[in-house]
């Protein structure tokens, strides 16, 4: 049970039915879109008229005008069903919230709408194969034209890169300006010539879930899809979102944590080696309980963390902290935990097994466990 | 220490500020200028308990109908993190107040408390615990020191061994057993002065050399009947179980403040301190090592906050107690070392109070039940 004064009844009955519909739309298809690499547009219409997208963005827009806890139900629940690579956080609440925070009147009602609906899936894309947590450093450009800009550039390991149906671009507006030359661009697909999507990255978890190469020749924008409508702001919008977006990382972290201490419970206490269920053995219950103490104290901070945050307080460097040692002690667990599972745990119809390897890119995605160091290690 | 730091959190108060200011400035001015004479001596003065008792630092929580001030969990809170941040290990006070005096408030008769409490808040009356015997420490079912009932009195035959405030104490809380098995453990009031009670060595130890350890030796100590711990056979086990939450909360106190001093030390002297032409802090490796430490010591605050609140509501459970002393002991020993590392030479030598953390540190991932306990009690929770 959440323990939050901002936890409410009404986000236990919102749990309930994201809980119907990750057993009865997820759960039966996970293999299937493992196998495939990504998840079918069908799936994101289905989750909007659930009310799964979009659930913090105002219902004006189409949202459910809720808060970060639905985010955190969602992972919780996904988590559930071994389908942690499920990326509705991702659009909902990583993505979503540049257009209806830093989006002018007219981008907001043009895809907030088709966000909450499902109609479009988003993607961000920042990184590029020649940098990733460095920023200021990206190579794509936007150049201003008569009609709006041309962007040029290459882009990697982009989530949700190859079924987006919206992509918000980081380009350079101003070559010479380090960060303050960076601005963000709206970029509808559909018909967008010039624009292409590389491979489908081999990767080695988080299977269920497509990750790209994208590729800009000449690419043109109108100008009204220029983020916000005034160039030159990207980097400060792109850091501004930063906290959240680590906050939302850890929630997955300790959400798998969690999960992956109860799997390993059951499993040896069913599992006999030399006569006995595993658990009876000392080092079992000793690795364990390090475990549980590990996901514990995730807990409590996480729960102190979100507070903060609903509350308007939490910053750069809480978000650097909470990232930083939810995803390592993660690591830690999960490897543990795979551990007490023996040959099993390295079968991948384990859940424990993809679990294990879905984790591994908490500690690089969303700034590398260095970068998050680094932030902290600047407040000494 | 800042607010950031408190763990007070709801219960802050002007009375508690006024009591945390002048807690720092009895450890500050009163006792850290003497820890180095102190652990020469291997042992902290009666003066310094009696004037720790003047002021009212002694037993602050003990209710206002039994002598004491009758204040929150916070005060005694403030009062150990004041004395881990002034770098303060010795006098014990809160194994006196925290640990010894809820036995006499908790499980005490009228006639126990009003013979103890008074002396024990004011300094004159020094208690100590004794549990752990030379044959077993942990494992309290297995304890063999006998109280063999003898008309209206009890006559006491064992030996104790690492007690702190053993040396000092003028009061033993004392375990030993009435009958077989762990319904079999009664605790005993013991005075010190009594006939047939001896010390031992005080303990040459690794570290807090100002905490006096001693053997306890009990030789047909004759205590009359009324010395049994809330007049009824059988009940110490449960009586030592109950008690053991709130010391290792304690712990986590202590350790959680041990870990923000030590932050405090090395984040100063890093930034000082020149190698290779610039300062250690300008190196990646030590930014990146004490901001771990930092992240860790967030992290644990969150935790303890929230054993704090359950402790308060009386939901503290054993298993989560548990997580909480053994990580954080953990936690300390692991960055008060990697703050000694920091600190290079300098962190090896004596005069500088990291080395002393170091040496103060160990300890505690065996104090309070062992580190290997504690995973225990968490592992069986589990299933």
């Amino acid at each position: 049970m959440i323990r939050s004064h901002h936890y409410t009844p009404a986000h236990e009955d919102f749990r309930t039915t994201v809980r119907r519909f990750m057993e009865r739309e997820c759960a039966p298809n996970r293999e299937a879109w493992q196998k495939i690499g990504f998840t079918p547009p069908d799936l994101w219409r289905k989750a909007g008229d659930a009310g799964l997208l979009c659930t913090k963005i105002a219902s004006e827009y189409g949202g459910g005008g809720g808060d970060i806890f639905h985010c955190l139900i969602i992972l919780e629940e996904q988590t559930r069903i071994g389908f942690g690579e499920l990326t509705f956080y991702l659009h909902s609440d990583i993505i979503a919230p540049y257009i209806a925070l830093y989006g002018t009147e007219d981008q907001k009602q043009r895809y907030l709408p088709r966000l909450a609906s499902g109609e479009m899936v988003c993607a961000i894309a920042m990184t590029e194969p020649s940098g990733g947590s460095d920023l200021q450093a990206i190579r794509t450009t936007a150049r201003p034209d008569r009609n709006g800009y041309v962007l040029n550039g290459q882009k990697v390991f982009i989530s949700n890169g190859h079924i987006a149906d919206l992509i918000v671009v980081a380009a350079k507006t101003d070559s010479g300006a380090g960060g303050k030359g960076i601005s963000l661009f709206l970029l509808e697909t559909k018909g967008a010539e010039g624009f292409t999507r590389g491979r489908c990255l081999k990767k080695v978890g988080n299977k269920g879930q497509d990750a790209s190469e994208l590729f800009f020749d000449d690419v043109r924008i109108p100008p009204e899809n220029l983020l916000g409508g005034a160039e030159g702001r990207g980097f400060v919008q792109l850091m501004q979102r930063l906290p959240e977006e680590r906050l939302i990382v850890s929630m997955a972290a300790v959400a798998t944590m969690e999960e992956a201490v109860r799997e390993t419970v059951a499993y040896t206490s069913q599992r006999q080696a030399f006569g006995a269920p595993l658990i009876a053995m000392q080092n079992t219950r000793f690795k364990l309980a390090e475990c549980k103490t590990k996901a514990t104290l995730a807990r409590a901070y996480l729960e102190q963390a979100m507070d903060s945050f609903i509350e308007g307080n939490f910053d750069t460097t809480q978000g650097a902290i909470i990232k930083w040692w939810a995803t390592e002690k993660q690591h830690e667990v999960l490897d543990a935990c795979l551990q007490l599972h023996g040959g099993y745990g390295y079968m991948t119809e384990y859940a424990i097994a993809r679990r294990y390897a879905d984790q591994r890119l908490a500690r690089i995605a969303g700034g590398t466990s260095e970068i998050m160091l680094d932030l902290i290690g600047r407040t000494l | 220490m800042t607010a950031q730091h408190s763990l007070s959190g709801p219960y802050q108060s002007e009375e508690l500020d006024i009591f945390r200011h002048s807690v720092r400035r009895f450890f500050q001015e009163e006792c850290a200028p003497h820890q180095p004479a102190w652990e020469e001596a291997g042992i902290a003065p009666r003066q310094i308990w009696l004037r720790a008792g003047e002021l009212g630092f002694l037993c602050p929580r003990v209710p206002a109908a039994d002598g004491g001030l009758g204040v929150d969990l916070a005060f005694s809170i403030a009062t150990l993190e004041e004395q881990m941040r002034a770098g303060v290990f010795a006098p014990s006070v809160s194994v006196h107040s925290d640990v010894i005096a809820p036995y006499l408030v908790h499980y005490g008769t009228p006639e126990q408390k009003k013979r103890y409490l008074p002396g024990m808040i004011a300094g004159t009356c020094i208690g100590a615990i004794a549990m752990t015997e030379p044959s077993g420490g942990s494992d309290l079912k297995a304890l063999r020191t006998t109280a063999r009932r003898d008309g209206d009195s009890y006559v006491i035959n064992g030996q104790k061994t690492f007690i702190t405030n053993g040396i000092a104490a003028d009061l033993v809380i004392l375990a030993a057993r009435t009958d077989a098995g762990a319904r079999g453990i009664g605790l005993f009031l013991v005075e010190t002065k009594s006939e047939g009670f001896r010390r031992g060595r005080n303990l040459q130890k690794l570290g807090q050399h100002a905490s006096d350890t001693a053997e306890l030796f009990f030789d047909d100590l004759r205590v009359h009947a009324s010395a049994l711990l809330g007049g009824i056979e059988g009940r110490g086990f449960a009586q030592l179980m109950d008690r053991l939450v709130e010391e290792r909360l304690m712990a986590g106190v202590a350790a959680a403040a041990v870990i923000d001093r030590a932050l405090e030390l090395t984040v100063a002297y890093v930034k000082e301190r020149k190698a290779f032409g610039k300062r250690v802090i300008d190196f990646q490796n030590t930014r990146f090592k004490l901001a771990a430490a930092k992240a860790e010591a967030a992290v644990l605050r969150a935790f303890l906050s929230r054993c704090i609140a359950d402790f308060r509501a009386g939901t503290l459970d054993p298993a989560t107690a548990a997580m909480l002393k053994y990580w954080a002991t953990e936690r300390q020993c692991s960055i008060v070392d990697d703050c000694v590392q920091l600190h290079g030479g300098y962190g090896y030598m004596l005069e500088y109070p990291i080395a002393r953390m170091w040496l103060d540190s160990r300890i505690t991932t065996i104090y309070g039940g062992a580190n290997e306990v504690m995973k225990d009690i968490i592992g069986r929770s589990l299933r």
